[in-house]
């Protein structure tokens, strides 16, 4: 009786759930503990409970959630990165018959973990707060179209992202690589939680990304300032229009697919299953149906921000903006028709095959246009080699060989060679990191004095990059050469020893990443150390071009004081030629949205859903449910939704800023 | 500087000449021709590439801030040949990369018959195909020669300058087959079948295994191909003839049960039904093939009845249980008596003929274009039902 009770209570929770047969799991399980600790010590000593929440938790304001979403990015990013490191050094040193430090039930859960940490919960963080900060600046809005929902999108991505590193102490994650195939995936081969954390994970995340795309095309098409037309907004509006776009439309693809693995695996249906009928191409199909519009999702919004840079600093106007926007719709239509590429040996007939090789070239003429059109922005400019600079100038260096390989395989009889080889790990890190992660190191430099109103260190951000780009090479270049040499992606041990070197140079460089991730923290902390120096009281520290220089740094909470009227699409620099001068009185109350922590409840409530759904605590999952249902209905009933920040105090807060041009002089 | 960094490229280039880049280098014409479209790829891509790289590293430095002497055009912003050129450029080059990729991917179809052993020399009647059955299990490979009998497990030997026609399948989960000196990889998939056509070129010993991660022995499910010279494969044939072992259905469900690092094992003699019942999921006697109940279902299907037609699951590969909802385990339970059942899987898969027809040899076009040494249209037309329609009208 007490064992039937103890499996009501806790499903198939038990203490042998916990890995405390895996000592690095242990060990790292009492670093972060640890960590934990001091780190909630120090905010109830500081007192900071009260700030925290009332500030920023149930904050509505899309600054600082773009900000919160960063740092989840970069939370998530140490994270990952570990992972990263342990494989390398696994691989490193698997040869001649040693077993390396990893056995396989650990190794496999590393590998997944990373691939989807990395894209799930740090790059689309990082690309969903870049967006959340910038795109309502950039049109002159006050906030997003439904700011409470960019909160509850905001910490329904957190609790994904709790899901999964639950997963790592509480049972395990999936050992399935991070598109869990099936049969694999299926409650057959894959008895364990693994796969249900992946499950619940990526669809209470996925809500969070979904809402968020609704909000951000919303605030797009209805919020802009008048004036700005569809053909003036800046490139980095548009291309985040095109990624929500694409989000949109994508994601609904993956839940359902998700959806339908779920049902494979707990109520006995036979969606993917081999037998009755089941067919698992097809979950091969739908996942890439998302997936491929996934990497446009993720590297859009990048070309936005190099767009930005490169003009800004080139001190010129974006060559080709016409062709530039084409360009992005064209790559958002294109990313629909591409998906089949990922599967070519999966046995398709030569036509299909050559038809979604060809569609996967074409998507290489609007990216080259682009890349051109960089080019021929730095032409004739003053280029500033700032960091943001330097980010572009190497991605664009690094971008094109990934765009390189990434046609290559793209072409189906060189696919048969190459696929699932470590080239291909090679190219899609080479776009991954040459364009996504370089392009956000670029973006945070760019826009982190408006966030904070100082700029970065540029010594320790040099550092930072010189350390990931030359860290990027040296990790990466040995996995083609490895690819060519036809060895395969997760592996575990090898038998071959003259491949040991290569991996040796790939763990080198992983190590020259890590300093260059060190380089990056070390860079935030010495800025904040020294804001006084680097201050920016102008609001402008680029000499930028677009409206989110026109506004103070920090922008206030209303971001603008009078909605700006725009004429040309280089918004804010057309009114600094055209002698614009700040209005200094005549303002007016100011119609805000008011904070709440529904949305943190609400993303509590389904974390604990999918915890009990994960280890059958079948009371706790209907509990949880209910609640969430409540509380969502009685969120409806909160009419205490805005408030108006008096004229007064708009009046105080710009007279301030009034004051510090002043003392600029 | 320039010398040094030359100076730095030597340990790289000693580095690469030590290792076997098997992908460039292969022993198999297909493997070859899947090489060679590789390079003209690349080299095609570094016509645009290499500019695009040289120039933006001439603007990077050309217009830096501190250089005064530079032109300085802050709202030049557009020029219609300029956007006419990088738009062009790269379609000019997709358009040269799609035409190869259509015939590259229609003659390389994995699917489709090889036509020639190496350059200038096409198949004949005189070559006769190797079959190979090729089944990847948990975590190993069982390779099933039909026209021998025998069979063998995480070992392969075809003989050298004859084609090789893999049929390939899967007990349990996702893998890929793949022998990078022979051919590109296809996927094995259980209750499917895809096929890969390939030949060897030169004798000695290669790597395969499988490229798509399938679980906790996926690292040790390597295997090793033998290319031999004819007589070499006789022996290795008669040898593994003389194996104590035989391949039936009982010893195959002991086989591919899950375990790691499998040694080479022979098999004197195969069941020769085995392969179409591992194909259709159904070794273990008294399960409904998935022919069976694809040729049921093709005449209307059981009916209501049919739904009640399952049995409780005996026997899985895998600690197999079913989902907490579901129903208990069970299996669709054959109508047919076990040597029914294999005869029909036996009548399905006789479509396999026994030697390769010599194939028209002339250069694939597209579909609208003639062969050459075709006159007209209507010769072809005569074949083709628009054809037939014609002549109708």
């Amino acid at each position: 009786m007490p064992d039937t009770l103890t499996k009501f209570i806790f499903g198939r929770l038990t203490l042998e759930s916990l890995p405390l047969h895996e000592p690095i799991v242990v060990a790292t399980f009492i670093a972060v503990a640890l960590g934990g600790i001091a780190l909630l010590a120090a905010i109830t000593y500081f007192k900071l409970w009260t700030y925290l929440w009332r500030e920023w938790f149930t904050s509505v304001d899309h600054k600082k959630i773009g900000i919160m979403y960063m740092v989840l990015g970069l939370v998530m990013l140490l994270r990952g990165f570990s992972d990263a490191i342990m494989m390398r050094l696994q691989q490193a040193i698997a040869f001649n018959g040693s077993e390396g430090y990893l056995n396989s039930h650990h190794y496999d859960q590393i590998f997944t973990a990373h691939g989807v940490i990395m894209i799930f919960f740090v790059a689309m963080p990082f690309v969903t707060g870049l967006m959340n900060f910038v795109v309502p600046l950039q049109i002159g809005a006050r906030d997003v179209s439904f700011p409470f929902l960019n909160n509850f999108s905001f910490w329904m991505t957190v609790g994904g992202a709790v899901l999964v590193m639950a997963s790592l102490f509480v049972g395990e994650f999936a050992r399935t690589g991070w598109l869990a195939y099936p049969p694999l995936s299926g409650i057959g081969y894959s008895p364990d939680v693994g796969v249900d954390y992946y499950i619940w994970a990526l669809q209470v995340a996925g809500v969070g990304t979904t809402l968020s795309g609704i909000n951000l095309i919303c605030t797009i098409i209805k919020m802009r300032a008048p004036g700005m037309t569809m053909m003036r907004m800046p490139v980095f509006t548009w291309t985040s229009l095109c990624t929500n776009v694409l989000i949109v439309a994508s994601f609904p693809v993956l839940t359902a697919v998700l959806a339908m693995l779920s049902l494979d695996r707990y109520v006995g249906t036979n969606f993917f299953t081999n037998d009755f009928g089941g067919n698992p191409m097809m979950y091969v199909n739908l996942i890439w149906i998302w997936g491929h519009p996934e990497v446009y999702i993720l590297i859009l919004p990048l070309f936005g921000v190099f767009s930005e840079v490169t003009s800004t600093f080139s001190g010129k106007r974006l060559f080709g903006y016409t062709s530039m926007v084409y360009a992005t719709v064209v790559i958002t239509i294109l990313s629909y028709l591409v998906w089949l590429h990922h599967f070519f040996t999966m046995g398709s007939g030569a036509s299909v095959n050559s038809f979604f090789g060809i569609t996967t070239m074409i998507i290489s003429i609007p990216t080259g246009a682009k890349i051109f059109n960089w080019l021929f922005t730095m032409y004739r400019g003053r280029i500033r080699f700032e960091l943001p600079m330097m980010w572009t100038v190497a991605f664009m260096l690094t971008f094109t060989v990934g765009g390189m390989t990434g046609v290559l395989l793209a072409v189906p009889p060189a696919d048969f060679v190459l696929h699932n080889s470590l080239f291909l790990i090679a190219h899609f890190h080479n776009v991954i990191i040459g364009g996504v992660l370089f392009g956000l190191f670029a973006g945070i430099a760019y826009w982190w004095p408006k966030a904070f109103g100082f700029k970065l260190d540029p010594f320790w951000g040099k550092v930072s990059f010189w350390c990931w780009v030359v860290g990027f090479w040296f990790a990466f270049m040995p996995l083609y050469i490895l690819g060519l040499m036809g060895v395969t992606r997760r592996m575990r041990v090898f038998d071959d020893p003259s491949l040991q070197i290569w991996f040796v140079i790939a763990a080198f460089g992983a190590v020259l990443i890590a300093a260059g991730i060190a380089a990056f923290l070390i860079q935030i902390f010495v800025s904040i150390r020294k804001r006084e120096a680097l201050t920016d009281p102008t609001g402008d520290p680029w000499d930028g071009r677009t409206l989110e220089w026109a506004t103070s740094s920090p922008p206030p909470a209303y971001n603008f004081a009078f909605t700006p009227v725009v004429r040309d699409n280089d918004a804010w620099w057309d009114m600094k030629k055209a002698g614009y001068v700040r209005p200094l009185s005549g303002f007016k109350p100011i119609h805000m949205p008011s904070n709440t922590g529904t949305g943190i409840i609400l993303a509590g409530f389904s974390v604990a859903l999918g915890f009990a759904m994960i280890w059958y605590i079948w009371w706790l999952a209907a509990l949880s449910f209910v609640c969430l249902i409540a509380t969502a209905i009685g969120h409806t009933f909160n009419y205490n939704r805005d408030f108006h920040i008096p004229a007064a105090e708009v009046t105080r807060t710009e007279e301030a800023r009034t004051a510090l041009l002043a003392a600029q002089g | 500087m320039k010398r040094f960094g030359a100076l730095l490229l030597f340990p790289l280039a000693g580095l690469l000449s030590g290792c076997d880049l098997v992908v460039l280098a292969p022993a198999g014409d297909v493997a070859a021709q899947q090489r060679d479209l590789l390079v003209v790829s690349t080299l095609l891509m570094l016509i645009i590439i290499v500019p695009v790289m040289a120039l933006t590293v001439f603007f990077a430095w050309r217009y830096r801030q501190s250089n005064a002497s530079a032109t300085y055009a802050p709202d030049w912003d557009h020029s219609t040949k300029l956007e006419l050129v990088i738009w062009a450029a790269p379609l000019l080059i997709i358009i040269c990369l799609g035409a190869l990729t259509w015939l590259g991917t229609h003659l390389l179809d994995p699917y489709r018959r090889i036509d020639r052993i190496e350059p200038g020399q096409p198949v004949t009647q005189n070559h006769k195909p190797l079959r190979v059955e090729v089944v990847a299990l948990d975590w190993k490979w069982l390779f099933i020669y039909p026209d021998y009998g025998i069979a063998s497990v995480n070992e392969l030997a075809a003989p050298v300058n004859q084609p090789i026609d893999f049929r390939i399948t899967s007990s349990a989960v996702m893998n890929s087959f793949y022998i990078p000196a022979l051919a590109g990889q296809i996927y094995a998939m259980p209750g499917m079948e895809t096929k890969l056509h390939a030949v060897i070129n030169q004798a000695g010993t290669y790597s395969g295994f499988s490229a798509n991660y399938s679980g906790a022995g996926f690292s040790g499910m390597r295997f090793a191909f033998h290319g031999m010279s004819d007589d070499a494969f006789g022996q290795w044939v008669a040898q593994t003839r003389t194996a104590s072992a035989k391949l039936d259905r009982d010893s195959y469900l002991d086989l591919e049960k899950p375990s790691e690092n499998e040694p080479v094992r022979h098999y004197a003699s195969v069941d020769p039904d085995l392969y179409g019942a591992i194909l259709n999921l159904c070794v273990e006697r008294g399960k409904m093939c998935m022919s069976e109940m694809m040729s049921i279902d093709a005449k209307g299907g059981l009916g209501l009845a049919g739904v009640r037609n399952t049995l409780p699951l005996q026997y899985d590969k895998v600690a197999r249980r079913g989902a907490i909802f579901g129903n208990d385990p069970s299996y669709v339970a054959s109508i047919c008596t076990a040597e029914e059942a294999a005869a029909v899987s036996r009548a399905s898969r006789e479509d396999w003929p026994t030697y390769w027809p010599a194939k028209n040899l002339s250069p694939l076009r597209g579909a609208g274009l003639l062969r050459p040494g075709t006159d007209s249209r209507s010769a072809e037309a005569d074949t083709s039902p628009l054809g037939m329609l014609r002549r109708e009208l």
